[in-house]
């Protein structure tokens, strides 16, 4: 492995870098933010200045302290549904493939049906009858992304469950807690890894996207994409701003895709 | 000997890009072949064998590379030539028949379409002409129905006719030079004799040059004007096939020759009244419950202290009736008996005794061994789970079995499978069965995957072992150089039936059935005549 | 019957099968509101009285898998049922906007999919390459960015800084032809962009594991060129798979039409949705997700049935 991080290209370095560097802003954050979180310090659309580096937003609040602040909030919900999301998958696609038979069809068949919609069409369906909530928006995401999970994980945990290995453990006696977590998982954590980031991309993208509609994270806490959803008008007077938070979902999702690509890749030349 | 060779290779190095830096696969290899000559390339896994004669094309794969040394085919330097040129020669001067032609066939298309491909393409001869002479060519190679037979697609053909119809196609433009790259090596011996046949007097009637790699010695012998033995990439020895035969020089190459030699020692008759420590009664099983019977009626008893071979080619119903046997694949009907108790048909309904009493050894040592799991705890793990042994007097019994395996505990107790060879991984799945303490134990053609050498050495072990811990084997197998090494006892197997079983002695020496003659038969000798005797003694039948 | 006959009349069946239970999900969702239907329109101003008799009028008192039965039958005649807030058909609403957004996704398809295609193929033939590596950082780039940074951005550029386009599209019914290009080529060059990203890489994935197969080893062993080797061996092959790839970005395409209406406050379905979705809208937002739903399975099943269709091991029967 060592080897591996000797020789790792420099899009994998930016991307551990950037990803670095949005840890220390998200946990750094009140000691970062010149300003509170939510508090009105100026007069709404300041420009940029001395004062307020990179103006105020719609309603006055400080746009430098609500984007350290929204690295908190974005990030850990994101984070949060993606591991939600692994557990949930990856539990059910370790059940069904060391069980097989009907219960692997079972749990398959119900993957199949929610996954015959797009995310974000169930999500907005589910968000709409359960109401536009922190916990219902991780909830919903997370059990939606699961079944991506699952398909992926089954698809590895397939691949283990026949190898000889296992059979060994099977007509050894062993229960199908042993073959799940002993036998099974070692052999699907590596795969998996990779396959966390990518989902993590994707969830981002998701949850930003839904509060950029306005239908996931709600004022007045800071979030990127609502942000870029409540200055947008700005946009039209030739002011970037609004595109500041948006293009720190962009870095950060580029720097994971990176990371991810490089895993991949070494992963691929594993193999041979 | 004052013609110019067709083909001649000077130092040549191919090498491997590899994160390491490159890694070279040939190292500095040379040969000449003249018109019609026939050179049999051997050699072990790893050898280099296959890169060798694509390089002699002019081709390497993906990653590798012509370092240095050259390939000169009929005055033109191939490591140097454009692509354009080297392109020019395949199919029309260069032909190339791979191993797998199930694989290498395009699914998209007709036989007949593939084999025309070329001859339209690079001869602008017409479509309809060449059809012709492929139905002929089909017929040269023995092919059923010659006529229909390229019209059909290659997911319709069996295996041992698309490796003819590669060598047909491989011949539609009437080459120099064909790279044979283990052709028959994925058939049945029963088919590959029909193949072998096909492909020598085609060779023959051409006066077609060819480079016949192989990992089979009894197979080369039959092809081979002349053979190269290679090893690591390099030359260990190179001679006419009559002289290498009888005559080699190195050490490597007598001792690839003298592993058949190998035979466990005899042992007396079982006693008639004995019972039998396994027995199957008629035993029927399916794969799903609206298949075919794979097993029919099959019924052998496996007596203590013995070890039965239960040979067949592939279909047979050989490694079926092994799992029948284990409770893997639940028998639909007939018995399986383990000292005369019924066991259960599931595994899940045998008690952890019953389990214990049969064990298991895989063909492919890489997927019986859990990756992630130290040699201490794959071999530990049964040891605790069926003796109850913890703590210290788990770690005695597990460097105990590691020197019984003859492998040092000093140094393989802490390492996981990645780090060995494939013949030590084999031996750490025969050291998991006997970590169980069993009666029985199947071995699941456990020394097929493996070179010649290292598989003796295996067979070897697992004599003594039985000797030492009272094993019984049922052993499973298709070759028969092992059952002729190993067995004590011989069921031989056809289309999930067994066609005959007794002694070894018995079951090997005429009179045989059918069947057991038309097996015992196409299994190539060493003999150079082998073939040619074979086919006249089955044309006067 | 035929074999082929047989996949396909079972693949169309289970399609219809799918959009059968998830039209039944749609419908059942509603029924998770915290109270219902009615309770939703009256909100505050309910009373008992009112309760009953809207509930009465909406049929609510009938069970609810007759009301399936209704609203389905309703569905396959054209008819939505009614809006819960505006009260007005939900038929009419939907009517013009769908033909916007299908123009939109139809533009965006027309760009992206031979571009996608022939990127994708063009980076697996240089794998390795600078080629192949510049496009790799582009599309990962790409697939990085939220439909809404690329939309702002270009916004930024085309039509505020240089002026060429309209910031928002907004298209009534008597535009003409060139005018709706005009109006939606910024949305449109947003969505190209998003999932030609995606759709590249899945290409250019499934060809290279197409050609280490052995048979594209072989032809090359034959002496085809490269063009040949890809062109008469490889592509026959990949169309299955590259058929997928598009049906399954599909699913980016739906999700980037919803974000890139709203940005450009274009009519379309998306926008419908989303609107729909923060009034609380229910049977509205339930038609708006049968529509996209429906078209995701079935351009699956189109793409499936015609992997049925294009593979010779089940065309040509031993």
């Amino acid at each position: 492995m060592t080897r591996h991080l000797r020789k790792m290209p420099l899009t994998a370095l930016f991307g551990f870098a950037v990803i670095f560097t949005y840890a220390c802003v998200a946990i750094f954050a009140p000691l970062i933010a010149p300003y509170p979180e939510t508090a009105i310090v100026g007069p709404e659309y300041m420009p940029w200045s001395d004062e307020f580096l990179l103006g105020t937003d719609s309603l006055g609040r400080d746009m430098l302290s609500r984007l350290i602040y929204a690295a908190r909030n974005t990030l850990g919900i994101a984070i949060a549904t993606t591991l939600i999301a692994f557990i949930l998958g990856c539990s059910a696609a370790l059940f069904a493939a060391t069980m097989q038979g009907w219960v692997d069809q079972v749990i398959s068949r119900i993957v199949d049906v929610m996954m015959s919609i797009p995310t974000l069409i169930t999500s907005l369906l589910l968000l709409t009858i359960f109401g536009t909530s922190v916990l219902n928006l991780i909830l919903i995401i997370a059990l939606l992304y699961s079944t991506v999970v699952f398909r992926i994980a089954r698809a590895v945990a397939m691949g283990i469950v026949v190898m000889d290995y296992v059979e060994a453990a099977r007509i050894r006696g062993e229960g199908m807690f042993w073959i799940m977590f002993r036998e099974v998982l070692p052999n699907a954590a590596t795969p998996l890894v990779a396959e966390f980031g990518l989902r993590f991309t994707f969830v981002f993208l998701t949850v930003s996207a839904l509060s950029f509609l306005g239908l996931g994270v709600q004022p007045p806490l800071a979030d990127w994409g609502a942000m870029v959803r409540e200055n947008a008008s700005l946009i039209t007077f030739g002011d970037l701003t609004p595109l500041l938070p948006a293009g720190a979902i962009a870095l950060l999702t580029l720097a994971v895709n990176f990371i991810v690509d490089w895993m991949l890749h070494v992963a691929s030349g594993l193999k041979e | 000997m004052t013609q110019t060779p067709l083909l001649t290779i000077t130092d040549l190095v191919i090498q491997a890009q590899s994160d390491d830096g490159p890694k070279t696969l040939i190292d500095g290899l040379s040969l000449s072949l003249n018109k019609g000559e026939v050179l049999g390339l051997i050699g072990e896994s790893g050898a280099g064998k296959s890169t060798f004669g694509l390089g002699a094309m002019g081709f390497t794969r993906d990653g590798c590379r012509f370092a240095s040394g050259s390939v000169i085919f009929d005055g033109i330097e191939l490591t140097q030539a454009s692509p354009k040129v080297r392109r020019g020669l395949r199919s029309t001067r260069i032909a190339y028949v791979a191993q797998s032609a199930a694989a290498s066939f395009n699914p998209a298309y007709s036989l007949i379409r593939q084999y025309s491909e070329f001859p339209v393409l690079a001869e602008g001869r017409n479509r309809s002409a060449v059809e012709v002479d492929a139905v002929e060519a089909y017929r040269r190679m023995h092919l059923p129905n010659p006529e229909e037979i390229g019209f059909r697609y290659p997911h319709q053909v069996s295996g041992g006719q698309l490796q003819r119809a590669m060598t047909a196609m491989a011949m539609a433009c009437k080459p120099d030079l064909i790279i044979f790259d283990e052709p028959t090596t994925a058939l049945d011996v029963t088919t590959q004799i029909e193949v072998l046949e096909a492909i020598r007097e085609a060779v023959r009637e051409f006066n077609t040059a060819a480079i016949y790699i192989t990992h089979d010695l009894a197979v080369v012998s039959q092809m081979a004007d002349r053979i190269m033995v290679l090893r690591h990439g390099n030359l260990v020895e190179e001679a006419p096939t009559a002289k290498m035969m009888s005559d080699p020089q190195e050490e490597y190459t007598k001792s690839l020759w003298a592993v058949r030699s190998f035979k466990a020692p005899a042992k007396p008759l079982p006693d008639d009244a004995l019972t039998p420590l396994v027995s199957l009664k008629n035993v029927t099983a399916r794969y799903g419950p609206a298949g075919p019977d794979v097993l029919q009626n099959v019924s052998f008893d496996l007596h203590k202290g013995r070890t039965m071979a239960i040979v067949g080619e592939s279909g047979s119903g050989k490694t079926t009736s092994a799992r029948c046997a284990m409770g893997l694949l639940p028998r639909r009907a007939g018995d399986v008996l383990l000292d005369g108790v019924s066991l259960p048909p599931d595994y899940h309904k045998r008690s952890k005794e019953q389990l214990q009493q049969l064990q298991i050894i895989y063909q492919m040592a890489d997927t019986a061994l859990n990756p992630k799991q130290k040699i201490s705890d794959i071999i530990g793990r049964p040891v605790t789970f069926y003796t109850g042994l913890r703590g210290r007097a788990r770690t005695e019994r597990v460097r105990d079995l590691l020197s019984a395996i003859d492998l040092d505990p000093n140094v393989y107790f802490d390492r996981y499978p990645g780090e060995l060879s494939g013949g030590q991984k084999q031996r750490i799945g025969i050291a998991r069965a006997l970590a169980a303490e069993p009666r029985v134990v199947i071995c699941d053609e456990v020394t097929s995957a493996l070179d010649q050498l290292v598989a003796e050495g295996i067979l070897r072990l697992l004599v003594k072992l039985q000797q030492d811990f009272d094993l019984s084997y049922l052993f499973i197998t298709h070759d028969i150089a092992t059952v002729e090494s190993i067995a004590d006892d011989v069921v031989v197997m056809q289309k999930g039936k067994v066609v005959e079983a007794g002694p070894k002695d018995q079951i090997m020496a005429p009179p045989h059935a059918p069947y057991t003659e038309l097996l015992l038969s196409s299994v190539p000798e060493m003999d150079p005549g082998w073939l040619d005797r074979v086919v006249q003694k089955r044309a006067l039948e | 019957m035929h074999a082929v006959l047989k996949m396909v009349v079972q693949r169309v069946a289970l399609g219809v099968l799918t959009l059968l239970v998830v039209s039944a999900l749609v419908f059942i969702s509603v029924e998770f509101l915290p109270g219902d239907v009615a309770e939703q329109i009256l909100g505050q101003s309910a009373t008992p009285e009112t309760l009953a008799a809207l509930r009465d009028q909406l049929g609510l008192n009938t069970p609810p898998v007759e009301r399936y039965f209704d609203w389905l039958g309703g569905i396959l005649q054209g008819d939505f049922g009614q809006s819960v807030i505006s009260q007005r058909p939900i038929t009419e609403l939907l009517a013009q906007r769908l033909g916007n957004t299908l123009s939109l996704a139809l533009l965006a398809t027309l760009i992206s999919v031979p571009l996608a295609v022939g990127l994708g193929i063009l980076a697996a033939l240089k794998r390795n390459t600078w080629v192949d590596r510049t496009i790799n950082i582009g599309t990962l780039t790409a697939i990085s960015f939220p439909e809404y940074f690329v939309a702002y951005g270009l916004i930024l550029v085309f039509s505020v800084k240089l002026g060429w386009f309209p910031s928002i599209s907004i298209v009534s019914g008597t535009v003409t032809f060139a005018e709706r290009i005009h109006l939606t080529l910024l949305p449109s060059l947003t969505l190209t962009m998003i999932v030609t990203a995606h759709m590249m890489r899945m290409t250019r994935a499934s060809i290279i594991n197409l050609l280490a197969l052995p048979y594209v080893e072989m032809a090359r062993l034959k002496g085809a060129s490269q063009r040949r080797v890809v062109v008469v061996h490889a592509l026959p092959n990949a169309i299955a798979p590259i058929v997928n790839v598009i049906a399954l970005n599909i699913a980016y395409m739906i999700a980037g039409v919803v974000i890139v209406e709203v940005v450009f406050v274009y009519p379309g379905l998306g926008q419908l949705l989303v609107d729909s979705v923060a009034k609380r809208d229910v049977t509205v937002v339930q038609a708006a997700c049968l529509i996209f739903a429906s078209a995701f399975i079935i351009f699956n099943l189109v793409a499936d049935v015609i992997s049925i269709v294009s593979n010779p091991r089940l065309l040509h029967r031993k």
